[in-house]
């Protein structure tokens, strides 16, 4: 995480090509410094790991075109990011999932406010397979069969004979909460699924397993095959493009959101302000992922 | 890390040669007369030795509050009526029988509508790599040691020695992606296994972690028989081979169960490796072509998320207590070796 942090501040010197070391290194100082006095006009973005592109991709427009301003991104998991959220260790959580009922409580517990939900982006989760899996389409039904260990073989789906190698994601991701929640209806998955750091790694995990499934989010989908789902073998198999993802045809369509404690305002409230505004939603298009309107 | 225990030492397993005293070395002059600045030193000397000595403790100090500290984030778990009702030590040890489930089974979701806490399949994950690990290690480490000390030339000896030690500098997170990129699809494709990522692989790349380890004190315990062991064997007409298997392999033989040892503390302890090569699925199988979740790994994973002081984050503390334990075993059991070798080598040299 804290990588990713140092990494953010590095593209911005780059972007601002400041020559000079000594500026260099007290940057670098700062960025290391920052989590242990988080300044007032920093402001520190948290969360997800499926938007962690998009939301580094946001902070360095952002900067670019507000040189005053530093934000600082970094991943971790939904859960992760709520966690922050309600430790008040950041100013925006991430999420691609809704806050749960008991995270809500938590955070009135603390705060006496049950948190401001702003969906900034859609995302059509996807379901990845091997380019050289013959496979194009796949049922809401198949994939809960699949994820939870009831359907092992790509025979059974009319693929060839050979074990099916599930990946999923460590358990504090939030893509895991609503792959779980949507397709296995709650159940577990099964214990043979390997859980990955990340949706990218997943992503490369897949390309080269030549029986491997996995999911994650659509910007992240290259160098692999990514199925069409039917919600029941009667409807149409529809892919996650944009159409699809923004009428919400697409059954793992989901929107990704920020959360805060309170009503933006000052800094926050500026960079949330121009997520939303024709500017930050070209960026969400950019990235791969699906604007609001 | 929380849990891990400082790297094994390269213990000096070579005693000295006892010097003869002499009288002008100022180290000796301690309970002799003092030299004429003894006025100046001694307040400084004292303050010296009080530092040195808080500095011998710290370290001593730290295993026991990080020994405490994790103990004490456990300790609910066997008492605490709260998280007694999602999990105790009988579901963590013995298979329940789960709703949805055909057979009561051992299943590690802690993040479901049911937790589900089962700690046999990251056990039985975490001995699974380890074993493949010193399976590896172990032949490859003392071999090579047993070669550099005995066989190699001066010049052979200069090459592999610091190779193999320079191993021991590669960050476990290089292994790790190494082992994750290029090892799993090569161990793939020659053994036809099902999944990338296996126990196999984690255990493969975990041995590169121990090599290092159990060669330097293999290698320094061989290097510590006396020469007078191999003339007496030899005048009595042993043949070189004779007296490499029946007199330094056996001399040497606590060093090297020392090496072994703390080459199994590591082995255990390790997280980067395993954590990314391993496939980090907690299936309950005795096949080394599986993929495993260990218990290092799953601490490392899934620590940051826990509700704090709640049953997930309690029994994460308690695997932590576990692999604490476990290694402070081998790590201790390393150290009587060598020092059972040293009186032994010292008795009769």
């Amino acid at each position: 995480m804290q990588k990713v942090q140092i990494e953010g501040v590095a593209k911005k010197m780059c972007s601002r090509s400041v020559g000079k070391t000594i500026t260099q290194v007290l940057a670098i100082a700062t960025a290391l410094l920052a989590p242990l006095a988080a300044a007032a006009s920093e402001v520190t973005v948290k969360g997800s790991d499926t938007m962690v592109i998009l939301g580094q991709r946001w902070a360095e427009e952002y900067m670019r075109a507000h040189p005053s301003a530093t934000i600082q991104v970094t991943g971790g998991g939904s859960g992760t990011g709520i966690s922050a959220l309600i430790n008040g260790t950041t100013d925006i959580c991430q999420a691609s999932r809704t806050m749960s009922a008991a995270e809500k409580e938590k955070l009135r517990d603390r705060y006496a406010t049950v948190g401001v939900e702003i969906p900034v982006a859609r995302d059509g989760l996807s379901v990845y397979v091997n380019a050289s899996n013959p496979l194009a389409e796949i049922t809401m039904d198949q994939l809960k069969l699949i994820f939870t260990g009831k359907v092992t073989n790509w025979k059974e789906l009319g693929g060839p004979d050979a074990k099916i190698v599930v990946y999923s994601r460590e358990n504090s991701s939030g893509t895991y909460v609503f792959f779980k929640e949507h397709v296995l209806k709650n159940a577990d998955y099964t214990v043979r699924a390997q859980s990955m750091p990340g949706t990218a790694a997943v992503v490369n995990a897949v390309a080269k397993e030549r029986f491997g499934i996995g999911y994650g989010g659509a910007a992240y989908a290259k160098g692999i095959k990514v199925l069409r789902v039917k919600k029941d073998s009667e409807s149409a198999a529809i892919a996650p493009e944009e159409a699809h993802v923004k009428d919400g045809s697409y059954p793992l369509s989901r929107p990704l959101f920020f959360y805060l404690r309170n009503k933006p305002t000052g800094d926050v409230g500026a960079f949330v302000d121009w997520v939303l505004s024709g500017q930050g939603q070209a960026i969400v298009t950019k990235v791969g992922y699906y604007p609001l309107k | 890390m929380l849990v891990g225990l400082a790297p094994p030492t390269r213990s000096a397993l070579v005693r000295p040669e006892p010097r003869p005293v002499e009288a002008s070395d100022p180290k000796n002059h301690r309970h002799a007369e003092r030299p004429r600045l003894a006025s100046r030193r001694p307040k400084f000397h004292a303050l010296a030795e009080v530092a040195i000595r808080v500095l011998a403790f710290s370290s001593i100090a730290a295993i026991i509050l990080i020994f405490v500290f994790i103990g004490k984030e456990a300790w609910p778990l066997l008492h605490d009526s709260v998280i007694g009702k999602e999990v105790t030590l009988a579901k963590m040890w013995f298979a329940q029988q789960w709703p949805g489930y055909d057979a009561p089974e051992h299943v590690w979701q802690p993040v479901s509508e049911i937790p589900k806490y089962a700690a046999w399949p990251l056990v039985v994950g975490t001995l699974k790599v380890t074993l493949i690990a010193m399976l590896v290690a172990v032949p490859l480490g003392v071999g090579s040691a047993l070669f550099v000390s005995q066989y190699a030339g001066r010049r052979l000896r200069e090459i592999i020695k610091p190779t193999v030690e320079l191993l021991a500098g590669v960050p476990s997170v290089v292994l790790g992606f190494f082992a994750l990129m290029v090892m799993a699809s090569w161990i793939q494709q020659v053994l036809g296994l099902d999944s990338r990522l296996n126990a196999l692989v984690a255990g493969v790349a975990l041995s590169f972690a121990i090599i290092p380890v159990i060669f330097t004190v293999s290698e320094e315990a061989f290097g510590a028989v006396p020469h007078s062991y191999v003339e007496a064997s030899t005048a009595l007409g042993a043949a070189r081979w004779q007296t490499i298997v029946r007199v330094i392999v056996p001399a040497a033989g606590p060093g090297v169960a020392a090496g072994i040892a703390l080459g199994l503390g590591r082995a255990v302890g390790e997280t980067m490796i395993v954590l990314m090569a391993s496939g980090n699925a907690a299936i309950l199988s005795a096949s080394p072509a599986d993929s495993v979740r260990t218990v290092s790994a799953t601490i490392a994973a899934e620590l940051a998320e826990v509700v704090f002081g709640g049953p997930h984050y309690t029994v994460l503390f308690f695997l932590g207590v576990l692999l604490f334990a476990f290694t402070l075993a081998t790590n201790l059991l390393g150290e009587f070796a060598i020092g059972r070798m040293r009186r032994r080598l010292g008795g009769m040299a």
